[in-house]
């Protein structure tokens, strides 16, 4: 498999909203924490180095 | 004139004159400077295969202070081949647990226990002065049954000239000055090795900029037998992480991570570190202060472990945090594997390239020790804002989810390395579990009676289970000598077929003297067998069909 990099989210404005609503009222060092647990989490499911690999490079700005 | 740098703990070899101080400087096959626990297993090794050897150490014993105290199962079973292993094993503490904290939160425990099925356990807790004190009882014995093993206290030496074949030391002693010649000098004089200056040689690798304090408690308290460890620890003052771990004599090692900067002096003053642990330990708990330290670390290794004639193992080759028990661990290991390789090509049973192997073989453990230490230190101490917000966001992640623990990192513990695609290697001829692959260790097993680890090392054995494997005594003079086992018979637990054979019927395995598997097949013939020797040995193989 490779890093899916095209639209892959049914409901993109929906989920957008999900991901901000979670920050609500959060100070920085909590949404920090927050985002740091969400990307741990994530990686996890992802499990496949490679795939995993290739996400970091993508969100790197060149 | 001969300082006394560290009082003593045991005075094992106390200061004798010898006639050599007063006669022409004798030649030595081999010298070993420095008596610690790297000196002293290869000083073991190598006279109990009947090689002469000269240790020289500046003091007149093991020094005071607990310092290594973790002494791994691969450890444990190479003090076992070196007739250590028993008093090790009766002495230390055995553990298995360990739990890991968060501030007040208990975030999750691990069981270290192997497989069942192994004689030794995967770590015992043993004093360093305890473990170096067994290793002298064993050349002890090992010289009453006639090993050429001599230990010479306070001898220390002060300057070195190489010259073709041999190496010139100037050693000093209470008595005087006196000049000794040596074939091959292996340098085993620790961390600041005198010896690797003297010869200006690089030792470099990365700083950690942190200070650990050692607080070793003599106590009769009610924690269990286990390795607690504390990030963000939440009793007073106790910094940004903490240890509580038990070894024998009722003496706890209590470990604090004080950060950078700070006034050593200070620290060290009884009356603080007794504020510390009695804020970790909690009221009314009453102890002694038994050995108190104050150190920091680094991770780096020399580039070649070999120069010529003079050898360098341990400390003085290599360099680790405490993280992981990696430091006394992977210095027995060079031991282990160094010894049997000198000893052939001191025999002339081998080419002096065979002593470039210790050095690649070595030096790839050192690397991934260098690794797995320096990667428990960055989790440990986090070098920036955002590798701190992820690292607690792994230990909150911990508490309730599998899936975070194994990123917790409080050290990873020391496991023998495996010499992956290294020149001594022969073929990987089995389907059979990878755990027992060539550059393996070999797994131990219970048999019918005994363990299998017993059976194996020392020289180089041929392993048969359930096969017949051809006669070869000898190749080329290197000693081979033969266990042939069969599962139906002395495989009771079905561990050595599960180990060895996986869901092969037989297999025939070639194992070096140091119990590491060099190669293996489901059938061998004897020029299978030659050949896997002579490639172990360094020697030129014929053409391999």
């Amino acid at each position: 498999m490779e890093l899916n990099l095209t639209p892959n989210l049914l409901d993109a404005d929906g989920f957008y909203d999900e991901l901000l609503s979670a920050h609500e009222g959060m100070e920085k060092d909590e949404s920090d924490a927050y985002n740091a647990r969400l990307i741990l989490i994530l990686c996890n499911h992802i499990g496949d180095r490679a795939i995993l690999h290739a996400a970091l490079n993508a969100a790197q700005k060149d | 004139m001969v300082d006394v740098r560290y009082d003593i703990a045991f005075r094992l070899y106390p200061y004798e004159k010898v006639a050599a101080q007063d006669a022409p400087p004798a030649r030595h096959p081999v010298v070993i400077v420095g008596g610690g626990p790297i000196g002293m297993a290869t000083a073991l090794d190598l006279g109990r295969k009947g090689t002469p050897v000269l240790v020289l150490d500046d003091h007149e014993g093991v020094g005071q202070g607990s310092r290594a105290i973790c002494f791994a199962k691969r450890t444990l079973e190479i003090a076992d081949r070196l007739g250590a292993g028993d008093a090790m094993a009766q002495k230390g503490v055995v553990w298995n647990v360990g739990k890991v904290f968060h501030g007040d939160n208990h975030v999750f425990e691990f069981n270290l226990q192997p497989e069942p099925g192994h004689k030794r356990p995967a770590f015992i807790n043993l004093q360093q002065p305890y473990f170096e004190k067994f290793l002298v009882d064993a050349v002890r014995v090992a010289q009453s049954e006639g090993a050429p093993i001599e230990i010479r206290g306070q001898n220390v030496v002060t300057a070195m000239e190489r010259h073709d074949g041999y190496v010139a030391l100037e050693v000093d002693t209470p008595d005087g000055p006196y000049t000794l010649e040596a074939d091959w000098l292996i340098a085993c004089d620790g961390a600041r090795s005198p010896i690797r200056g003297m010869m200006g040689l690089s030792f470099e690798g990365r700083v950690f900029e942190d200070n650990f304090l050692i607080a070793d408690v003599k106590m009769t308290a009610d924690f269990p037998t286990e390795r607690w460890f504390w990030f963000e620890p939440p009793f007073k003052n106790s910094g940004q992480s903490a240890l509580l771990h038990k070894q024998p004599d009722d003496i706890w090692r209590i470990d604090f991570q004080l950060g950078w900067d700070i006034d050593r002096k200070k620290e060290l003053d009884p009356v603080n570190i007794r504020a510390r642990v009695d804020a970790m330990l909690g009221e009314g708990v009453d102890y002694e202060l038994e050995w108190t330290s104050i150190y920091t670390f680094q991770c780096r290794r020399m580039k070649k472990f070999r120069h010529g004639n003079v050898i360098f193992a341990g400390d003085s080759a290599h360099q680790v945090s405490p993280f992981g028990a990696r430091g006394a661990n992977s210095g027995v290991q060079d031991a282990d594997n160094l010894a049997w390789k000198l000893d052939l090509v001191i025999k002339g049973l081998a080419p002096e390239s065979l002593l470039d192997s210790y050095s690649l073989e070595r030096a790839h453990g050192a690397d991934e020790n260098i690794l797995n230490s320096s990667r428990a230190t960055d989790f440990l101490t986090p070098k920036s804002e955002i590798s701190k917000i992820f690292r607690n966001a792994v230990l909150d992640l911990a508490r309730d989810n599998s899936f975070a623990r194994p990123l917790v990192n409080s050290g990873r513990l020391s496991v023998p390395c495996i010499y992956d695609d290294m020149p001594l290697n022969g073929p990987d001829g089995l389907q059979a579990p990878g755990a027992t692959r060539p550059g393996a260790t070999c797994a131990d097993a219970p048999l019918d009676q005994g363990f299998l680890l017993d059976h194996l090392g020392g020289q180089f054995t041929i392993l048969a289970i359930n096969t017949d494997a051809p006669d070869v005594t000898a190749v080329d003079g290197v000693a081979v000598g033969k266990v042939e086992l069969r599962t139906d018979i002395h495989d009771p637990s079905g561990a050595l077929a599960k180990r060895y054979l996986g869901d092969a019927n037989q297999a025939v395995y070639i194992i070096r003297p140091d119990q590491h598997v060099t190669a293996r097949w489901e059938s061998a013939k004897a020029a299978d067998i030659r050949n896997a020797v002579l490639k172990a040995t360094g020697k030129e193989v014929p053409v391999w069909n």
